[in-house]
């Protein structure tokens, strides 16, 4: 915050699709992908407008939650090559107009939940929205190393909200698809920042490879991936996942293991090869293993969410194996 | 000369674009809380005592 004042506003006045921008439309719409995934999971069946809206106020309760991430980190934001092309810290936003944005739209979302679909819903927004907003982006990314491992209960959140808008409860399978996530943070985002660390070190950002260094965040991410993959076959054994979800959870998280392993066995973020400085995401030697996790992470929690999704749609049963 | 405190022709196409995208967003709003409110309340408004 402490930069905030002395951003110029930029030449170009602010258009719609700046503020769109504000909504980081990418993470929003994984969110919905998992809300949509909880929601079509919980038992009750729900009436397909409905469903539509509470996916649309998960959407703008996350968008919410991303525009006071950017009203908040604009200083953090100017210093990293990743997000310094942000609305605000490149001056075509004010950084009360964003805060506004968010402020309003949590509302909005939370309060249409509530009145569309239920309170707990309704509740378990607004706890994600001010958990994200408050705990993860005010006080832990600053503050610890486990910031994006505590912070990323806020992604986690959005399939329980959803079971919820359904079920009008959040019974333990919902929170069974909340601790997937929980646990796939960690090994996603640090393989992430094993090769993007200089960048949070210059904003003063105590990510894991610039706090304990790269051996620890690769040993750490070992040890969340061997707690992952057992949490990622559970939904099989819960009367929740069919046996299409068992063969992709128990393949997938082989070759995530696989990979985990070999990243641990890596030199990935060790000392930086000059010559790569200029791109972004430009791959040092010996990081490649660090990059290959990134990339493996995303697609296998896609296809474990896409496999519950797509067996509940096609009304598929579940195994029954306990 | 120009006056400098007129817009110019940039910054008035972005209010534009801006004014446009906040009436669509309000509009599709009062659609929405209707529709819900039809969805919710489903057949029950005929059942009601006249």
């Amino acid at each position: 915050m402490a930069m905030l004042e002395a951003l110029t506003p930029s030449k170009a006045p602010a258009r719609w699709q700046d503020f769109l921008q504000l909504l980081k439309p990418r993470v929003m719409s994984l969110v919905v992908f998992t809300a949509l995934t909880g929601l079509v999971c919980a038992p009750t069946p729900i009436h397909p407008v409905l469903g539509a809206v509470a996916v649309l106020c998960i959407a703008v309760g996350a968008g919410a939650s991303g525009a006071l991430n950017m009203w908040w980190d604009a200083d953090i934001d100017a210093k990293m090559r990743r997000t310094r092309g942000r609305p605000v810290p490149a001056g075509k936003i004010q950084p009360s107009d964003a805060a506004a944005l968010g402020v309003v739209l949590s509302m909005f979302s939370v309060m249409l939940m509530g009145m569309a679909l239920n309170w707990l819903a309704a509740g378990l927004l607004a706890f994600t929205i001010i958990f994200y907003a408050v705990i993860y982006t005010m006080w832990l990314k600053r503050w610890t190393a486990q910031n994006i491992v505590i912070g990323g209960l806020a992604g986690a959140l959005p399939p329980v909200i959803g079971w919820a808008a359904a079920d009008g409860a959040a019974p333990l399978n919902a929170w069974l698809l909340c601790l997937i996530i929980f646990m796939w943070t960690p090994p996603h985002f640090w393989a992430l920042s094993l090769y993007t660390s200089e960048d949070y070190a210059k904003a003063g950002v105590p990510m894991m490879p610039v706090v304990r260094g790269p051996a620890t965040t690769r040993r750490q991410i070992w040890i969340y991936s061997l707690l992952l993959v057992p949490i990622c076959v559970a939904p099989a054994f819960t009367g929740l996942g069919g046996l299409a979800y068992l063969a992709v959870s128990f393949l997938g998280g082989l070759v995530f293991l696989l990979l985990a392993w070999r990243l641990y066995r890596s030199k990935a973020g060790e000392a930086a090869d000059p010559r790569n400085d200029d791109g972004l995401y430009d791959v040092r030697a010996g990081a490649l293993d660090a990059r290959n996790l990134f990339a493996f992470s995303i697609l296998y929690l896609a296809l474990l969410f896409a496999t519950l999704l797509g067996e509940h749609l096609a009304g598929l049963k579940p195994l029954e194996l306990l | 000369m120009s006056d400098p405190s007129r817009e110019s022709e940039v910054e008035a196409k972005a209010r534009r674009g801006r004014n446009i995208a906040l009436a669509l967003g309000l509009i599709l709003f009062v659609i929405l809380v209707f529709v819900v409110t039809i969805v919710r309340l489903g057949g029950n408004v005929l059942e009601r005592p006249f």
